[in-house]
């Protein structure tokens, strides 16, 4: 199996210069390489994992309860204007 | 030779939970910016997501409405996408496993209903909005929004018309609606439709389809498909081919055009949530929903038919909300000689003062019981329709009842012959000329004596009692 470095750079907004993408795409192969491990597993007749720990789904009452901390919580916005989050222009 | 459109729709709703769908954050609308947000909704780090219970039963009562089968495990995933209205950098959606599978709405055509099916009914959540007007090289984005619990419906490819395909969104609209589920206001976004277009020919596999995003109107709905299947023909007839891609309704300049989207932009490498096991519903809790569940919309069309001999039209009006259902049936209960003129008056004067006035049958200022005592009064003959016209009017200016207003005014009708033969005799006393006519054989002229009998008693003489006593005394 051989990956796009830089096609899945580009999907995670990581920029990479080509040499580091050079670097990078044997590692990330060998690591597949080694998780394609598992199919050599025969599984035939297990039913498949979805999630590693087997308990029940933790569910809320439908309450709101969390206060409006706005301030506190946008002084790590690098830009912020009349309680609105400003970034570079995003339109279609 | 001949095109056939194929439509599949995708619906997103809004449920109208207080709280959102994995943290306590309100999702009441319209509040100042950010003022709803917090660190699970904000993507901050080592946050971690907890399900809002009514959320999954609401989602579960929807896909019970629809004739689905509720998977009692299915799992939550992520959907990787870069957007600043989305800060996780993920949406937690349900991809492989949904919580409700299969299902199908009917829709009425004019060759009867059609069973449309409904694919799957998946839990999701909500982006932030991102505001672009008047700005320059920037975007507002404010979060308030993001992390409110959703459903994702998606129909199978069934619709062959945009009118079949505005059909079903009314119907699964109305459902909503009536389960209580979402607010499903279109303005607000609470209901906003994807609509997946393609044409063929007839017995051909399905040709290339576009997907028109994010359309919040069924008028809108309906012009978007319509341009989408008249491009997609005119291209292949020249001898093009539709490209796959996603477009957006212009409804200023009633266009569409394609997103500027990268195609890598949809691969979204989807992984199961780890934050989230996998949710287990058991089937007595589904069961528990399904008792729950109120009357939905065919099932009280069916009845009204039935039980009450409605028109499928008067059926369908009366059954649009469920308040106005309530509302009918309350009439009926209090009049139950009539229940189609309940109908007739309810849909016909009613419903169309209150829209005159702006409102709802919630806020109408008469109750059923009060309406009841007015269709009374026209059924023992003590008004005319056409005076309970006029007492409906005073009723809902004054409140007052229609004993009240017919005593106050004197409006009761005259049943009396002694004086309905006076006023006739009168009538025919003052117009000599036309009485001669009509025995000479003008039959037409009857209608001009049944007027003027009707003016001279002030509207209150009864209508079936003036015909047979004016037929006698002109005769």
């Amino acid at each position: 199996m051989d990956i796009d470095v830089k096609k899945i750079a580009n999907l995670s907004r990581i920029r990479l210069t080509q040499s580091e993408a050079d670097e990078l795409a044997p590692q990330l192969n060998s690591i597949l390489g080694y998780i394609d491990k598992l199919s050599e597993v025969n599984t035939d007749g297990v039913a498949p994992t979805a999630h590693p720990h087997d308990v029940a789904m933790p569910q809320r009452a439908d309450i709101a309860t969390n206060p409006d901390r706005r301030d506190a919580l946008q002084k790590v916005a690098p830009r912020t204007e009349s309680g609105l989050y400003v970034v570079p222009k995003v339109i279609e | 030779m001949s095109w056939e459109v194929v439509i599949g729709l995708e619906v997103h709703c809004q449920v109208n939970t207080k709280s959102k769908a994995f943290c306590g954050c309100s999702t009441e609308f319209g509040a100042e910016p950010n003022s709803q947000t917090c660190p699970v909704c904000l993507g901050m780090p080592g946050q971690l997501p907890v399900l809002n219970r009514t959320a999954v039963e609401k989602s579960i009562l929807t896909g019970l409405a629809i004739n689905g089968r509720i998977n009692l495990e299915s799992k939550f995933d992520r959907k990787n996408y870069f957007y600043p209205d989305l800060p996780k950098g993920y949406q937690i959606t349900q991809f492989e496993l949904p919580i409700v599978e299969g299902g199908y709405i009917d829709i009425p055509t004019k060759d009867g209903e059609k069973r449309l099916g409904v694919t799957r009914i998946h839990m999701e959540e909500d982006a932030g909005k991102s505001m672009h007007e008047g700005l320059d090289a920037v975007s507002h984005i404010d979060l308030n929004r993001s992390g409110i619990p959703l459903m994702e419906i998606v129909s199978e490819p069934d619709m062959r018309s945009a009118d079949e395909a505005i059909a079903y969104l009314k119907q699964l609209h109305q459902i909503i609606k009536f389960l209580d589920v979402s607010g499903a206001d279109m303005e607000k976004g609470q209901f906003r439709c994807d609509a997946n277009v393609s044409v063929r020919r007839p017995g051909e596999p399905f040709g290339t389809r576009t997907e028109m995003k994010n359309m919040n109107s069924f008028r809108f709905i309906k012009q978007a498909i319509d341009y989408e299947v008249n491009r997609q023909i005119e291209l292949i007839e020249d001898g093009g081919a539709v490209k796959q891609e996603s477009r957006l309704w212009d409804s200023v300049n009633n266009e569409s055009r394609p997103m500027r989207s990268k195609e890598e932009a949809h691969d979204y490498r989807y992984f199961p949530e780890p934050d989230l096991p996998i949710l287990r519903v058991t089937q007595e809790e589904v069961d528990a929903i399904r008792a729950g569940m109120p009357e939905l919309p065919s099932q009280l069309r069916h009845r009204f038919e039935t039980e009450f001999g409605l028109s499928p039209y008067d059926a369908d009006v009366l059954t649009q909300t469920q308040a106005l259902s309530m509302w009918y049936e309350a009439l009926v209960a209090a009049h139950p000689v009539n229940p189609k003129q309940c109908a007739n008056w309810l849909a016909n004067e009613l419903l169309g003062r209150l829209k005159d006035m702006n409102k709802d049958i919630t806020e109408s200022p008469i109750s059923a019981a009060a309406f009841a005592v007015l269709l009374d009064r026209m059924e023992d003959n003590t008004i005319s329709g056409k005076i309970a016209k006029d007492v409906l009017d005073a009723m809902m200016e004054t409140g007052q009842s229609a004993d009240e207003i017919i005593e106050a005014k004197g409006l009761k009708q005259v049943s009396d012959s002694g004086a309905i033969d006076s006023i006739i005799e009168a009538v025919i006393a003052a117009n000599p000329e036309q009485t001669e006519a009509y025995r000479g054989g003008k039959d037409k002229l009857f209608g001009f004596f049944v007027g003027q009998v009707m003016k001279a008693s002030k509207g209150q003489a009864n209508p079936a009692m003036v015909n047979e006593r004016l037929k006698a005394l002109l005769g």
